[in-house]
């Protein structure tokens, strides 16, 4: 595949992603932040979130499967990765956290479980996604192109 | 050197080469030196890069700890910093603490938690400012401001007072190009306020003229603030509105720029006076910190509050009601008004009522800063106090034939609310000032901004008129509130206030202006909206003795809906036109209603916004320019607002439109 073509599948499949509700304007942030000096800023930042992302979620299966459940930690996990992921512009997975903390709120620990549920599907779907555009970005740049600009609304 | 979020080591130093030596060489803002703590991997590498992208220097650690350590083994080697609220290790306003009371460095608060209650406590502990993450880089364009204006104040209170004026240290919002730091809500800090504030310029140059004793904002402060702000019931203000109610409480600060103002009208540096009436009872507090001159209306206005406690205050002193008692203060802020400053004022009518007879009865609008940008809330206190200040400066300078205001001086003791509010704003107070009568009417003028009230409700407002020039405020909203009264009609100031139309959360400008006045809105709304039994009646007796002083406050039972319309744009009670920032008069909880009933206070309740608006229109801006929606303010209300109006056009005289701050607090925003 020829380097436009390859791009405007990126730009396609990155449209989609934001019709979706995938991603959101921040991500488009991040993609603006990298630069010559740092041409691997989104795949470093998006990696890092992926392994945060893996933890937090690892402690909150932990924290809501346990006899006694503690709602207080368990917020303060969905908290941090309602954070994370509003950083990174993912916003299905922020919208899945927001849902999550106010059933955290409620002592409702059925309803946690299914939110946690949720949340973790979202991710998976997010990394998936996430993954198969940083893929095309990478073959992009093999073939001597560059990543179009992308603007949101 | 840069720490990596590791685990709290510090692996490696890197700074950003290109840069150095922070913000001294003339790139500044590129190489200021920022400390990012952050326990959130993900977020702390994004901040990083965005604020390497602004050139700044940048340092990052994952734990608190190891940011204060770092801190303190590197005294000088950061210019601000950047935290997360909720940290595994320390939370992130304790850091905040220590920050502030070790190295006094600015400190920029973040979080995914936008809830109006933490984004207060960032403000009550001291925070410079407040990211919602996501953290766009836009809103880290502007940090550097933080560090100048903070850089300012410290200079400039060592050289006016000697005491640290940390409120201040907002306001001088130097550039408004992207003034929002916060890029989002942020900034409720009247980061508009203080931008206002400092287009004032003259401000700045006050302490000359205005020599009060700076209050320091200490850690106390932040409390008593919190406190009324917790009162007012912060729910339901924005964040901005959470900005102005802290600013009112503090409106000492702007009357600082209240004062200057008033120097501007008059000449007359009166302000001492007017800073000492300003402080309401309750503000005793502030007072013993001196006259806020220092502070920031900004953050009085941000506390909103003040303004509807000084209103009440006001109110009750006007009315001569006992009601407004020292702890009027507070409960007027329970209703949020914006103008909570006004409250605070409001009290201040009674034990103001000391100050003010004591102090000299022209303060009443020393504390009022001329600028009354951010300070308007805090004007409007003060301006109530100064208003009776006023009526003393008035006289002199201002009322230029202002009958009212002669009116004013005699009255001093009333003039007291005036003052509170931070006579620029508080044309209306001017009418309680000068008389006795006014005490009442005050109530109702005082909300009528510019003692524009005076002439409806109560004779005695009229040398409110005088004031009304100070009152400037913004509200030009406009103000329904009796127009009549305000002769200010043209009061630019007030006018201004209203553009904000509101407190709304945007800090209408109008608020700012009227910071002096939020009170006197709050009256206006007050009276309006609750008919009150404001009845000014009972003004007799508020001034007579510090204890009428409360009458306002405690007639000013100003139904929260009546003061500080928060939202302002609620003006419910009063006119709903009214851009009002002044709404926030009205609203706030002072049974300044009552007296305010008059339309002043429903112009001013509506919109005391302004004070929490403090982004918004400064008052200047506002001027409003059709004098007839300003002049509503308290058209009718008291005879503040002749005072209002009299203020006002003492500005117009003095500077053509409202030169005054107010913006915001056109006197329109009184609601009458």
């Amino acid at each position: 595949m020829e380097v436009g073509q390859m791009q405007r599948q990126w730009m396609g499949y990155m449209k989609s992603l934001f019709m979706e509700g995938f991603l959101d304007g921040q991500f488009l942030q991040l993609q603006q932040l990298q630069d010559e000096n740092n041409p691997e800023f989104v795949v470093e930042v998006v990696s890092l979130f992926f392994e945060d992302s893996e933890r937090i979620l690892k402690d909150l299966s932990f924290a809501v499967d346990q006899q006694s459940v503690d709602f207080k930690k368990i917020d303060a996990h969905v908290h941090q990765f309602k954070g994370s992921s509003a950083s990174i512009g993912a916003q299905r997975v922020k919208n899945a956290c927001i849902a999550f903390r106010n059933f955290c709120e409620e002592q409702n620990i059925d309803a946690c479980r299914s939110c946690l549920q949720q949340v973790k599907q979202e991710y998976i779907h997010v990394k998936n996604k996430l993954e198969t555009l940083l893929r095309l970005e990478q073959q992009i740049v093999a073939a001597g192109g560059s990543i179009p600009m992308m603007e949101w609304n | 050197m840069n720490l990596s979020n590791g685990k709290g080591s510090i692996s490696t130093v890197t700074s950003t080469a290109t840069m150095k030596s922070g913000e001294g060489s003339d790139q500044f803002p590129a190489g200021l030196r920022v400390l990012v703590v952050d326990d959130d991997p993900t977020c702390l590498m994004i901040l990083e890069k965005m604020l390497r992208t602004c050139l700044y220097e940048v340092t990052k650690c994952n734990r608190a700890e190891t940011a204060l350590s770092l801190l303190r083994e590197n005294k000088n080697g950061f210019d601000i910093v950047i935290s997360d609220v909720h940290m595994p290790d320390m939370d992130g306003f304790k850091l905040l603490e220590h920050i502030g009371l070790e190295m006094d460095l600015p400190v920029i608060m973040m979080s995914a938690d936008d809830g109006k209650s933490v984004v207060m406590k960032g403000v009550t502990h001291g925070a410079c400012d407040y990211l919602i993450k996501p953290v766009r880089i836009e809103a880290l364009k502007n940090i550097w401001q933080h560090v100048v204006r903070k850089k300012k104040n410290e200079w400039k209170d060592t050289e006016q007072s000697g005491s640290a004026d940390e409120g201040d240290r907002h306001p001088k919002a130097s550039d408004d190009a992207d003034y929002s730091s916060s890029a989002n809500e942020g900034n409720w800090r009247n980061s508009r306020k203080r931008r206002d504030d400092e287009e004032d310029g003259d401000d700045r140059d006050d302490s000359s003229t205005l020599k009060k004793p700076r209050v320091v904002w200490s850690v106390e402060l932040h409390q008593q603030f919190v406190a009324a702000v917790d009162q007012l019931g912060i729910d339901n203000l924005s964040k901005r509105q959470t900005g102005w109610i802290i600013a009112s409480r503090f409106c000492r600060l702007s009357i600082r720029k209240y004062r200057l103002y008033l120097r501007r009208l008059s000449g007359v540096s009166q302000h001492n006076n007017l800073n000492n009436s300003f402080l309401s009872p309750q503000e005793a507090s502030f007072g013993t910190i001196s006259p806020m001159n220092g502070l920031d209306l900004h953050t009085l206005a941000a506390a909103g509050q003040l303004p509807a406690q000084s209103l009440a205050t006001l109110q009750a002193a006007g009315l001569g009601r006992s009601t407004v008692k020292p702890g009027l203060s507070m409960p007027l802020m329970d209703q949020r008004n914006l103008f909570s400053f006004e409250n605070p004022r409001l009290r201040f009518g009674e034990g103001q009522q000391q100050l003010l007879s004591s102090s000299k009865p022209t303060n009443l609008l020393h504390g009022v800063p001329t600028n009354m940008e951010p300070k308007q809330l805090a004007n409007l206190h003060q301006s109530a106090q100064s208003l009776g200040n006023l009526n003393m400066r008035v006289t002199g300078s201002a009322t230029q034939g202002n009958p009212l205001l002669m009116q004013m001086t005699q009255s001093q003791p009333r003039g007291q609310m005036l003052s509170e509010n931070t006579s620029p704003r508080v044309p209306r107070l001017p009418n309680i000032l000068g008389q006795p009568t006014l005490s009442n009417g005050i109530s109702d003028g005082l909300l009528g901004r510019n003692g524009i009230a005076s002439s409806s409700r109560t004779p005695s407002f009229n040398p409110v008129s005088q004031s009304s020039s100070y009152l400037n405020f913004p509200m030009n909203q406009s103000t329904e509130m009796s127009v009549s009264n305000f002769p200010l009609g043209s009061t630019p100031g007030m006018s201004s206030m209203t553009t904000k139309g509101s407190f709304q959360p945007e800090v209408n400008s109008g608020i700012r202006a009227s910071a002096g006045f939020p009170n006197y809105d709050i009256f206006n709304d007050l009276h309006q909206q609750k008919s009150r039994d404001w009845g000014m009646a009972s003004q007799g007796p508020m001034y007579d003795s510090s204890s009428q002083a409360n009458p306002l406050h405690g007639n000013i039972d100003v139904s929260p809906s009546v003061l500080v319309q928060q939202g302002y744009s609620s003006t419910q009670q009063q006119q709903p036109g009214h851009s009002r920032d002044i709404s926030l008069i009205g609203k706030s909880p002072f049974s300044l209603g009552e007296g305010l009933e008059h339309s002043n206070l429903q112009n001013g309740g509506q919109h005391f916004n302004p004070l929490i608006a403090d982004s918004s229109t400064r008052v200047k801006s506002e001027r409003v320019p059709d004098a007839s929606s300003q002049t509503n303010l308290f058209p009718d209300h008291y005879g503040q607002e002749d005072l209002m109006s009299a203020l006002l056009k003492q500005q117009e005289i003095g500077q053509g439109e409202n030169d005054f701050d107010f913006d915001g607090y056109s006197l329109d925003n009184i609601p009458v």
